[in-house]
């Protein structure tokens, strides 16, 4: 049946322009705007009404891509992640897009709810979470490139086997 | 200085991987 993979490839393409989108939103846009803002007094909107709302869609996109990923994936799932000789290529893709998910919920959700006051927070710790979550994110934009090099790459042996 | 501070050393980091990668999985299949 051909309608599973097709929708689930559709849906990973969607789900994953917006967590792409958002992730390359904050490391190109909110970082820098928010330095401008916090010098001039006016952080206080992105952060009440813009950040949460990215990082709402951000996260969850993250989780649909992932999923409709290993839909995609179907029975070819374990080859690509133990990196069988037959999908290297896009066992690479699918470890490093999972990595950077585990980087959204374990490490950039925690510390972006401390940043914008959903849990109590010392100001040096609030400090410490920014730092944090500013190297991840870095870490994930960094990731990304060669992660859709991967993916769309998959089917294309001949820049692996050279000919 | 860590290349993750601007958004150039990250793109650049990111290139620099792929490249790193593109070059194990040659190797690997013996391309």
């Amino acid at each position: 049946m051909e309608y599973v993979p097709a929708l689930a490839r559709w849906i990973h393409f969607l789900a994953g322009v917006m967590w792409l989108g958002l992730l390359f939103y904050f490391n190109f846009v909110q970082i820098q705007a928010l330095k401008a803002a916090q010098a001039d007094g006016t952080a206080a909107g992105i952060q009440k009404h813009v950040a949460p709302l990215a990082l709402l869609w951000f996260r969850w996109a993250a989780v649909v891509t992932w999923l409709a990923g290993a839909a995609l994936l179907g029975r070819d799932f374990v080859s690509a992640f133990t990196l069988s000789k037959s999908h290297l290529a896009i066992g690479i893709g699918a470890w490093l897009g999972t990595i950077m998910l585990v980087n959204v919920w374990a490490l950039i959700w925690p510390k972006q709810k401390i940043i914008l006051g959903m849990v109590p927070a010392t100001d040096d710790e609030k400090s410490r979470a920014r730092r944090t979550a500013f190297l991840v994110s870095r870490v994930n934009l960094m990731l990304s490139i060669p992660m859709l090099f991967f993916m769309a790459a998959g089917g294309h042996s001949a820049l692996y086997l050279g000919h | 200085m860590n290349p993750l501070e601007t958004l150039w050393g990250t793109i650049i980091s990111g290139l620099l991987l792929t490249l790193v990668l593109y070059g194990a999985v040659r190797f690997a299949l013996g391309g």
